[in-house]
This record gives structure tokens, C-alpha cells and sequence, in this order.
């Protein structure tokens, strides 16, 4: 009987306390995921939407002025993600690696690595902006007093070297993130391995390459999916410094700034595109989906029970 | 080469060598915003000797920027008091209870969670519209709080999970209510995990200018991030003034991490990391 009267005062506490988280969640993210492939298959005019348009959207999409912007754009994301990926993630291990040699200490040296991920990306990009600047930023102000004014530029506004610089930033920003993740993973790493080789004799360069880096796959395998995202929803740095279009003349543009544009309008044309962005937002949830799902299967397959 | 490379030194100087790359701009945004912009412009590189306060206080008389900090923290404020009193519930319901239909839940809370918020912008804008919650600090609240829930029902429904079901048997056992025995019992036991979920939703919170761009429009419901955008261009070449008006959008952030260096870490990682 009591128990009874328990379990309806349970079942009228879960209904209570589960509504409003799950009703703001529909309302706001499963509704909106699933209307906005809709999107893509209709006319718009405006904001207001039209008959219905098969894959026209699509192929919209893949012919003149389109095409163009979007494989310069595709290009840049994918320069980004092995960019990102492969500079990120080596410094990423190499300072954890560091961070787990050096106990006096460490934690200073960690708080320190993270520091920059806490900061917002307009700050960062502004910050930078001004450090880089040709006529008043340190960087150039130094390679001027030193005479090496060819190493003197406009870095984020010479078409060769925006897209480097931003990634260069995007590195100061987020490598403290990569760095904690590998350091949780080599912390988690049994020492009974470590004891084990060292008595045999190995060095510590082979520890690492045989036992310790095998061993990090997991961590890893978190590092390299949430790369591969944030390398494909690119938007907020090259935003704040080359605008909606991807300054200079579209050398930082992605494919998210395109589908900005194309959603909200731009500098150039104030007309926006509903149809055609709504088809590129369900190509790149394809992209960054299929590609993580694929990339997970396999990173996972290599990884080795610690 | 082998033996610089093992040894402690080199790790050690790895390190510092790391701390100077990520502190020396941050002391460059610091010790610029205390130096005049004609100081500034005839030589970036000088130590600001005599401190320009001056800056910091045109910054605050700019009317709009001291309205823009207040708009952010109404806007982190509130959608933390919605993550945090629907995601407690909601968490406390599927780590702590069996009922059918619970797996479903999860699996509709963990669909939410791998949705990119990015790409759904367009119908969420029509639809805010559509509410009336456009240009509206409770749509974007709203909108925030349904982005961070599912992770936060996620990481807290595993700190209920992991608390003795004694605990629950013995307040009932001595006649609490379910409500009672989650406000007086589980909550104080889940507080790191409720720490946990603070940060790792405030800081981007704070941090985004995404949404704002697109959901506000008036400009005097903008936000920091949004805002500084719109400082950046007010104040072109008065290189002082940003300087000051970058310090003080990062100064809270700043402060709390130093006293909270732990807990962001933990927080900002804990989609990561499992456990």
C-alpha cells in the first residue's frame, strides 16, 4: 500500500521534473533540426517560403556563382582541419607529455596551458588583430627594428598568409584543450607499464612511442572528432576577423560563413538565399556527421584495451 | 640529443617556454590598457610606466558598453537558473529513477546533444519570430538553455546515479517528501556536480556572440561580445580605449579563473571526458 502511494508520488515527481527540460529541448533543438532539412527542398522568398523544390536547392548549389565559393570554401575547411589537426594535436601531446614529466610545479604550468580557452573568440581575434597589425602591432614593429622588413607584413591582410595566421591563432586559443585531455589520458595509463619496461631497460623515447602513445588512442580518438567539428562549423574567428565574406577577397572564407551569408545576406547582396544556405546547412551536418560517425568507428577500432 | 631530450631540463623549459607564448600577449592586452593611444601608436612596446586610467574610465562613460555587460549578465544569468533547475530535475529523474520509457528519454537527450546549433539557425529564427521571442532576451535565454540541457542533464544525471540508495530510503524512511529529499538530501551531495555544469555552460554562454548576431537586433539589448564589435568601430585607432575595453569584457572570466582554475578545467572539458 505504502509503496504503492510511493511509486504514483514518483511517477507525478518524474512527469513534473522531466517536462520542462524535455519540452525546452524539443521546442528549441529537435524541432528546429528537423524543419530545417525541410528547408532545403522548398523556394523561399525571403523569409517566406514557396512551392516546393525538389532538389533544386541542391543543385543551385553546385552550379555558377555558387559552386565556385563553395569548393574555394570547402578547400579552406578541409586546410583548416589537417592544419589544426596535425599542429594542434602534436603540440597538444607534446605538452601534456611535458606537463606529466615535470610533478614541481604542475599545476601552475597547467592552469597556465588553459588559460587561453577561457577567453571569448572576439577577444582573441581582436587581441590579435592589433598584435599583428602592420602599421602599429608589435610583431611587425619588431621585425622593422631588427631590419628584417620582409619578414614585415599584413598578416591577416595579405591573401597568403590570412588563412595560416588564423590558424595560428586558433592554436594559441585551443591548445590547452587538447594538452588536458592527453594529460587526463596519460595520467589514467596504468605505471605497473611504465615499472615494467623501465626494468627491461627501455628508454624513455621508446616508453613512450610503445607503451605510453599507443595507449592514448582514446583520448585521441575525443581530440581528433571534436577537431573534425570544430574545423567544419569554423565560423566565429574568421568572422571577427574577415567578416561575413572572408576577408581579404575570400581567403578566410568556410562554409559556414558562406551558409551565414547565404541565410542572412551580406555586404554584397542584402538579398538572402533560404533555399540554397538551407541546403549547404544539411551538406555540412552531412559532412561533419557522416565524417565523425565514420572517423569514430575507425578510431575506435585501433584503440587498445588499457 | 636523445639524452637532452629525456631529461628533465628540456621538459621543464618546454613548459616555460608554453607559459611565455600564452602569457605575453594577455600582459600585452593588459599593459596596453594603461598606456594613452598616442603612447601607444608611436611605440607598441613600451612598459606603461604611469598608468592611463583614463581609458578605462572613457570606456565606462561610453553608456552603451556599461549596458552591454549588463545585458550579458542578465543573458548567462538566466539561462543558468533555466539549465540549472531543469537539468537538477530532469537529471535527478533518469539517474535516480526506473520507469519505462526512460531509455527512450536518454536516447532523445543524447540525440539533442550531437545536434550543431549553428545549422539549425535559420528555422530556429523563423520560429522565434513566429513565438514573438525574437530580438528578445528570454528567446535567446531559452534558446542557450536548450543548447546546454542535454549535456547538463546528461552530467548530472550521472552524479545522482553514483549516490547511495540508502540515502533515499532513509529519507523517506523518516517521512521527507520526494521534493524535500531532493532539496535537502541529493543536493548538497551533487554540488560539484552542479559546479561542474555551471561552468561548462556560463562560459560559452558568456563567451558566444553567434546567437546574438543573429537573434538581436536593438541595439541596446546587445551583448559584450556582440558589443565590442560595435566598439571596434566607434573607437578605430584609439588604440587605448579597445585595449580597455577588452580588458574589462575579459576582466570577470579572468578573476574567477584564478580562484576557480580547477573546476573550469573540469567544466570546460567535461563533454570530453568521460566520468
Amino acid at each position: 500500500m505504502a509503496k504503492q502511494g510511493l511509486k504514483r508520488q514518483q511517477n507525478r515527481m518524474a512527469l513534473m521534473l522531466l517536462t520542462p527540460a524535455l519540452a525546452t529541448i524539443l521546442i528549441f533543438t529537435t524541432i528546429p533540426a528537423f524543419t530545417t532539412l525541410s528547408y532545403a527542398f522548398f523556394h523561399w522568398d525571403g523569409f517566406q517560403r514557396g512551392s516546393f523544390a525538389g532538389f533544386e536547392n541542391f543543385s543551385r548549389l553546385f552550379h555558377f556563382p555558387f559552386r565556385e565559393q563553395f569548393l574555394i570554401a570547402l578547400r579552406h575547411n578541409l586546410l583548416v582541419f589537417v592544419g589544426i589537426f596535425l599542429i594542434q594535436t602534436s603540440l597538444g601531446i607534446f605538452l601534456a607529455y611535458a606537463l606529466f614529466k615535470i610533478r614541481r610545479g604542475q599545476r601552475f604550468h597547467r592552469t597556465v596551458a588553459f588559460f587561453p580557452v577561457i577567453f571569448s573568440l572576439v577577444i582573441v581575434g581582436y587581441t590579435w588583430q592589433i598584435i599583428l597589425n602592420p602599421f602599429f602591432g608589435p610583431v611587425d614593429y619588431i621585425f622593422h627594428s631588427l631590419h628584417l622588413d620582409t619578414f614585415a607584413r599584413s598578416w591577416l591582410g595579405d591573401t597568403s598568409t590570412a588563412l595560416p595566421t588564423l590558424v595560428f591563432i586558433n592554436l594559441w586559443r585551443w591548445v590547452g584543450f587538447p594538452t588536458i585531455i592527453f594529460l587526463a589520458g596519460l595520467n589514467a595509463i596504468s605505471t605497473d607499464y611504465v615499472e615494467a619496461a623501465r626494468i627491461d631497460g627501455a628508454s624513455e623515447g621508446h616508453i613512450f612511442r610503445k607503451i605510453l602513445f599507443p595507449l592514448l588512442a582514446p583520448s585521441m580518438t575525443i581530440v581528433t572528432i571534436l577537431t573534425f567539428i570544430g574545423a567544419f562549423e569554423w565560423f566565429d574567428l574568421p568572422y571577427v576577423l574577415g567578416g561575413s565574406s572572408g576577408g581579404p577577397a575570400g581567403a578566410t572564407d568556410t562554409l559556414a560563413l558562406m551558409f551565414y551569408r547565404l541565410s542572412f545576406g551580406s555586404v554584397d547582396s542584402i538579398a538572402n538565399q533560404i533555399g540554397i544556405g538551407s541546403a549547404l546547412g544539411v551538406l555540412i551536418f552531412l559532412i561533419v556527421g557522416v565524417g565523425a560517425t565514420l572517423g569514430a568507428k575507425w578510431l575506435r577500432g585501433r584503440e587498445v584495451e588499457a | 640529443m636523445i639524452r637532452i631530450i629525456g631529461s628533465k631540463l628540456f621538459w621543464r623549459s618546454v613548459l616555460i617556454f608554453n607559459a611565455i607564448s600564452v602569457l605575453l600577449p594577455v600582459f600585452f592586452l593588459v599593459n596596453s590598457s594603461l598606456r594613452s593611444s598616442t603612447d601607444f601608436a608611436n611605440n607598441p612596446m613600451q612598459l606603461a610606466k604611469h598608468p592611463y586610467w583614463h581609458n578605462f574610465a572613457q570606456v565606462w562613460q561610453n553608456g552603451d558598453f556599461a549596458n552591454f555587460l549588463k545585458n550579458s549578465l542578465v543573458i548567462t544569468g538566466g539561462s543558468l537558473v533555466v539549465i540549472l533547475a531543469f537539468g537538477v530535475g530532469a537529471g535527478f529523474v533518469l539517474g535516480r529513477y526506473q520507469f519505462r520509457g526512460q531509455n527512450l528519454i536518454l536516447g532523445f537527450v543524447l540525440t539533442a546533444m550531437l545536434i550543431p546549433a549553428k545549422l539549425m539557425i535559420l528555422p530556429l529564427f523563423i520560429q522565434l519570430k513566429w513565438m514573438h521571442l525574437l530580438d528578445s532576451q528570454i528567446g535567446l535565454i531559452l534558446v542557450y538553455a536548450s543548447g546546454s540541457l542535454p549535456a547538463a542533464i546528461f552530467i548530472l544525471s550521472g552524479f545522482f546515479r553514483a549516490l547511495p540508495v540508502d540515502l533515499d530510503n532513509a529519507a523517506r524512511m523518516d517521512g521527507a517528501s520526494e521534493g524535500q529529499m531532493i532539496r535537502k538530501v541529493l543536493m548538497p551531495l551533487a554540488k560539484p556536480g552542479l559546479a561542474i555544469v555551471t561552468i561548462y555552460a556560463a562560459i560559452p554562454i558568456w563567451n558566444d556572440f553567434f546567437l546574438p548576431l543573429v537573434f538581436i537586433q536593438s541595439p541596446e539589448k546587445k551583448t559584450i561580445m556582440q558589443g565590442l564589435t560595435i566598439f571596434f568601430g566607434e573607437y578605430a585607432s584609439q588604440w587605448g580605449v579597445l585595449f580597455a575595453g577588452l580588458m574589462i569584457a575579459s576582466l570577470p572570466l579572468i578573476i574567477l579563473y584564478l580562484i576557480l582554475s580547477e573546476q573550469f578545467i573540469k567544466g570546460l572539458t567535461a563533454g570530453a571526458v568521460k566520468g
